[in-house]
């Protein structure tokens, strides 16, 4: 019954590290700076990957099955990367982690198949040809974020600011 | 769609995504200016509803897939108003750059809007 817990344990720092109220609590004194741009922009890449997605699903689902799921798998991501990038606990900051390395494969993947196997993408996705249909939003955001993020460090680092719990 | 009226909101969008953007890179925090540009774009965009609304029975008909439309334009109409929350919430530069990006998108939206109603399987 207790193995699974042990088997996915990962690192003890972290357990330990999550169970901390979040270090930032409702209000961050520090301005997110250009990070907030970046957020912005993984936002509106969302709400774009999103609106596709339902449109497509919802006109016809049975035109591009792939195509059109991806299209719904690529706008959680976005969702969850926007959502992970706005909080500072340390959970969030391995989901941002997580999610925008899987967008830079899922770019580069869709990107490369789009190009050689067009028959399995008939109808575009956001990922479709690199990101064309969004001037390569989807290509260069990830590698943005993924930058900003290693610069940034995991939460309670220097660079983030206010770090004690109690202030 | 009126043509005319869709390119004044694509025009008015970019030049209020450009102003945002100069104010913001020389330093502005979102003032009158960066955030009644963005209202002026955003009065616009609910004009649009309206006139989408309106058109067909003028016998003005979307030639394309009018659920499309419509999630480009409500995600247009919710995108500008976030901003301007982001940017009465944290008063930086960088908020009023956010402005600028978040009118850039909408002027692209239009375009795509316009070429949703106006070209068949665009």
């Amino acid at each position: 019954m207790t193995e699974c817990e042990s088997s996915r344990g990962g690192s003890p720092n972290l357990v330990a590290m999550r169970s901390f109220p979040a270090p930032t609590p409702s209000r961050p004194r520090s301005s997110r700076g250009i990070g907030g741009v970046l957020i912005a922009v993984y936002g509106i890449l969302a709400l774009a990957a999103t609106g596709r997605s339902f449109v497509q699903i919802a006109t016809n689902f049975t035109h591009a099955p792939v195509a059109y799921l991806l299209s719904a798998l690529s706008a959680v991501v976005y969702i969850l990367a926007t959502v992970a990038l706005l909080q500072r606990s340390t959970g969030w900051y391995l989901v941002a982690w997580v999610t925008i390395s899987f967008e830079f494969a899922g770019v580069l993947t869709v990107g490369l198949l789009s190009i050689f196997d067009g028959q399995l993408f008939p109808s575009d996705t956001v990922w479709s040809m690199f990101g064309r249909g969004y001037l390569f939003v989807p290509l260069v955001l990830p590698v943005l974020g993924m930058i900003w993020l290693a610069t940034r460090g995991g939460p309670g680092s220097a660079a983030d600011g206010p770090t004690g719990p109690g202030e | 769609m009126i043509e005319w009226f869709a390119w004044v909101q694509v025009i008015v969008a970019v030049i209020a995504g450009l102003l945002c953007l100069a104010l913001g890179a020389s330093g502005h925090e979102p003032d009158d200016f960066s955030l009644g540009a963005v209202l002026l774009v955003e009065v616009l965009l609910l004009a649009q509803l309206v006139v989408a609304l309106i058109a067909p029975a003028a016998g003005n008909t979307p030639s394309g897939n009018v659920l499309e439309f419509y999630t480009y334009l409500i995600s247009a109409i919710i995108l500008l108003p976030l901003a301007g929350f982001w940017g009465l919430v944290e008063r930086t530069k960088w908020s009023t750059l956010i402005l600028g990006v978040a009118a850039l998108a909408v002027a692209v939206m239009v375009v795509r809007m316009l070429q949703i109603w106006t070209v068949q399987s665009a």
